[in-house]
């Protein structure tokens, strides 16, 4: 599995007064297992650029492989790509409509043409990786609370098994125990089930703590794309984009600001416990 | 996707029509249209045309753009030219052929009738093109509320009209954001026959719903939670006023009524057939 993005453009609405220039050249990589972090500010480009990904929409001009593929060749089996790269939608909550929460989940698989058992058995699968409580497998999903819905709604997803999970701001809107249960579920899933991850986040925490690699989407053009200790070094550029690093690179900023002697490239609270530590050993 | 369509839609410019008071633009498109029902000669429609192509030109909407919202009545369009042009038989015949006979007058009510409709059309859709839906329920407002004293609810009437206005596109993005997360899981929503399209939207028709709702509670919270009861007593931030321009354009419209009057009146019309 590999995702390449050659040159991609996309513009809204074409030849009107609404023209918008969305995406701008982007180019980018993605190998399998990586656990990639997209982040921007809103209207930046970044939710267009993830739709991309499973074909939902097509670039106006640039090219995109999968697999060494070009999906924009005529006869590519589009409806392939879209089991192979899950993606999760802001809300996903939101697209729930059936009567229980088994058979919502085996949605995706029913689409996939797979028999009744197999679906079943994909679905009861997919809610134990989110851990969802088996108990309520029969439950509508309207009955549910948010965090629950949510979890259903990306069990919804992962019951097609894509090769790579693409989650936008799976978070939003969820408590802080919420939260940090999905995100550590999916950080399991990308470790034990060898998923490619890309997550977009507004949450420069969540995306410090769990991605290897962040790309930085400004105003439809890609601006930073390295591992998060090198683009949150950038810090004052991100702020200048409506962006900022994590609030432990600055404690450590003003820290070093102040005499102590630590290293600037911490981005998880974690970490920078540690250095801290640390240099109050030496 | 779905959001290409096209109904009532505003287009932003700067220009004297979209500055307008909206009574001003409610009340001349009116007249316009029944202007166009007031006379029936060559030389009426051609000062129709012109008044048309001057409001077109000081609007600065492209004339491409108005020419979309034609595309909705072509089947209308060409159904009653066809009536108009094989029914008619009164007249010298000019074609016949099978039991088909066209004559001159049905030709001239044909060509008059297509024209009229859309004309129509055509002017309907630059007062929409160059209103907001706000205004253009705020213009009706004070339009109707002398029907207040009658116990018509004009207010609630308008504040309907303005919030159904202004869930059109929330709806629409809502049906996008939808159907991609089902397309997502796979769902099929375009092939197949009509039983099975139909039941493919199932999907996207449930959630839709509940988000409409959803909204709707959302909505009347926020009104409650800032004191909205009714229009009783509203004031507004910014009330309609009419500037000079506004009597200019009256004034306009007027003129060009006066013209279609004495032409449909005292102009011969058949002077004017061909």
């Amino acid at each position: 599995m590999s995702i390449k993005l050659e040159n991609i453009n996309y513009i809204y609405n074409p030849g009107t007064v609404y023209e918008k220039h969305a995406l701008k050249d982007i180019n980018l990589t993605i190998e399998q297992g990586e656990f990639v972090g997209v982040i921007g500010h809103t209207g930046s480009g970044k939710s267009t650029l993830i739709q991309h990904l499973n074909g939902l929409i097509k670039a106006t001009s640039g090219n995109f492989y999968y697999d060494g593929k070009d999906v924009y060749s005529p006869g590519y089996n589009m409806k392939e790509l879209r089991t192979q790269v899950g993606l999760v939608f802001q809300y996903p909550e939101h697209q729930l409509f059936e009567v229980d929460v088994l058979t919502d989940v085996c949605f995706g698989p029913k689409n996939q043409g797979l028999p009744k058992e197999e679906c079943e058995k994909r679905a009861k699968e997919a809610l134990q990786l989110v851990g969802f409580p088996e108990k309520y497998y029969t439950q509508s999903p309207f009955e549910l609370s948010g965090g629950q819905k949510r979890r259903v709604a990306i069990a919804g997803v992962l019951a097609m098994r894509p090769k790579v999970l693409v989650l936008d701001e799976p978070t939003a809107g969820l408590d802080p125990k919420g939260r940090d249960e999905i995100l550590d579920q999916i950080a399991y899933l990308h470790k034990q089930a060898d998923l490619t991850v890309i997550l977009v986040s507004h949450s420069m925490e969540d995306i410090a703590k769990y991605v290897e690699r962040i790309v930085v989407v400004n105003d439809g053009e890609k601006m930073f794309d390295a591992s998060p200790r090198e683009v949150f070094s950038h810090y004052k550029e991100l702020e200048k984009v409506g962006l900022a690093a994590p609030q432990v690179t600055y404690i450590m900023h003003a820290l070093k600001e102040k005499g102590m002697d630590v290293p600037l490239g911490a981005t998880t609270i974690e970490e920078a416990a540690d250095a801290i530590m640390r240099s109050f050993h030496d | 996707m779905i959001r290409d369509i096209t109904i009532g839609q505003y287009y932003p410019a700067n220009s004297v029509i979209h500055k307008m008071d909206p009574r001003v633009k409610i009340t001349c498109t009116l007249l316009f249209l029944i202007s166009l029902f007031l006379q029936n000669s060559v030389l009426g429609y051609a000062i129709a045309t012109l008044f048309l192509a001057v409001v077109i030109k000081v609007s600065k909407v492209p004339f491409k753009f108005i020419v979309k919202g034609l595309k909705a009545i072509v089947i209308i369009l060409l159904i009653t030219v066809g009536f108009n042009l094989f029914l008619t038989s009164e007249g010298t015949i000019l074609v016949e052929f099978w039991i088909f006979k066209i004559t001159d007058k049905g030709l001239r009510i044909a060509v008059f009738m297509a024209v009229r409709l859309i004309y129509l059309i055509i002017g309907s859709s630059i007062m929409t093109l160059t209103t907001t839906p706000n205004s253009l329920t705020d213009g009706i407002e004070r339009l109707l509320s002398p029907l207040n004293k009658i116990h018509v609810p004009v207010h609630e009437i308008a504040m309907m009209m303005s919030i159904a206005l202004r869930f059109i596109p929330i709806l629409i993005e809502e049906t996008d954001k939808i159907m991609k997360a089902q397309i997502a899981r796979g769902a099929d929503l375009e092939s197949g026959n009509m039983i099975q399209r139909a039941k493919a939207m199932i999907p996207v028709l449930v959630p839709l719903f509940i988000s409409a709702f959803r909204r709707a509670n959302d909505l009347a919270m926020a009104m409650e939670a800032r004191c909205y009861r009714g229009g009783e007593g509203r004031t507004k931030m910014k009330p309609l006023a009419y500037h000079r321009r506004d009597f200019v354009g009256y004034a306009i419209t007027l003129v060009y009524i006066v013209m279609i009057f004495v032409v449909g009146r005292y102009v011969p019309f058949h002077i004017w057939i061909f």
